[in-house]
């Protein structure tokens, strides 16, 4: 839940990466701290295996500036997508305030996006909370790979809803602040 | 889990504050942090740490978070105070209620014995203001509106963003 501080004037939220292993999330956070400047990031942490897969979690801290006399922070998250790691990725989602989907748009790991949403759910429901509920962005990612799937039948798929979505490919930074931009906004716009 | 809607009130902020300063004078520590269980800092005193304090609040939830599940996995409810010691700089993490963490810095100056007396009577005094704001938060009233994040709030807010994050 994000934490408002009436005396020292804080807001923090809280957004997380969720998607299927090696999807992007961590790419994605890695293009963010280097691209924004250094007075709006904090540390960046990244809790890896030696083989660079997210064991625990990756951490940004981001800071807005004021807003209406409150220093607004976004705490970015991105959760470990192998399947196994489902412990970490429920203690993670304690407390969203928005999230992110990280899809693989590669034709061979569309059963894996299925699967990590639907363990999204699972997850979510765990904590009473409903997707529904959530500012949630899907970012259709590796958009430049060949053999991948086409945005419509990813849509129909992953978002009957209509969620805000955005093709990308992270590791260039296609896409990246724009996903970020259109949840970090619904998430403020949920506090008002 | 954490009560939504979650903020802190003046009042309640010096409240806590004026306990962490006392406990930070009587256990002779070096910082003292309050956080929740999702990362989210609360309050802070003592030395500013040379590091990030955001990110250290972050990994003291998961390290809280982490523990608990191995409680659980060997039978216990939850582990209610974890300690880190290093060879210069040590860790206390108690839980407060259900969702706070109280995090103590120390260093040789002081022992863990009394660290964990002193920290034993800030708890009960933390536990009662954190329970008057669960209480507070669950029966609002106009007094704290969120009359700060009208359309103006996310107008700016927007703004700020636009203008930060972009390549």
């Amino acid at each position: 839940m994000s934490l408002i501080n009436y005396s020292s004037r804080e807001i923090n939220v809280k957004i997380v990466y969720y998607g299927p292993g090696l999807c992007g999330k961590t790419t994605n956070i890695q293009y963010i701290y280097n691209k924004v400047t250094p007075e709006t990031k904090g540390k960046l942490i990244t809790l890896a295996t030696e083989m660079d897969r997210t064991l625990f979690f990756d951490f940004l801290p981001l800071e807005l500036g004021k807003v209406k006399g409150f220093k607004t922070r976004f705490h970015l998250y991105t959760v470990p997508g192998q399947v196994y790691y489902d412990a970490s990725r429920k203690l993670i989602l304690r407390g969203v305030d928005g999230i992110v989907f990280v899809a693989d748009s590669q034709s061979m790991r569309y059963d894996a996006n299925i699967e990590s949403l639907y363990n999204l759910h699972e997850n979510l429901a765990e904590y009473n909370m409903k997707l529904e509920d959530i500012p949630f962005t899907i970012q259709y990612n590796k958009r430049d790979l060949p053999d991948t799937i086409g945005v419509d039948d990813l849509q129909q798929e992953l978002n009957p809803r209509d969620y805000p979505s955005y093709e990308a490919v992270a590791i260039e930074g296609v896409g990246v602040f724009n996903t970020l931009k259109s949840v970090a906004k619904s998430v403020l716009r949920n506090l008002s | 889990m954490v009560k939504a809607n979650w903020k802190v009130f003046e009042k309640d902020y010096w409240a806590i504050n004026t306990i962490l300063e006392e406990l930070l004078d009587n256990s002779n520590s070096k910082s003292i942090l309050l956080l929740d269980k999702t990362g989210q800092l609360i309050s802070s005193v003592g030395q500013k740490p040379q590091f990030d304090l955001y990110t250290f609040a972050s990994l003291c939830a998961a390290d809280f978070e982490a523990n608990a599940q191995l409680a659980k996995l060997v039978g216990e409810k939850d582990f209610s105070t974890l300690y880190h010691q290093g060879s210069n700089e040590s860790m206390y993490l108690s839980r407060v209620e259900k969702d706070i963490i109280l995090v103590i810095l120390f260093n040789k100056k002081t022992t863990l014995g009394l660290v964990r007396l002193r920290s034993r009577k800030a708890l009960e005094g933390l536990g009662i203001v954190i329970r008057r704001l669960y209480d507070k938060l669950e029966y609002e009233n106009e007094e704290y509106s969120e009359s700060d994040f009208d359309e103006e709030f996310t107008a700016e807010a927007e703004f700020e963003i636009d203008s930060l994050f972009s390549d």
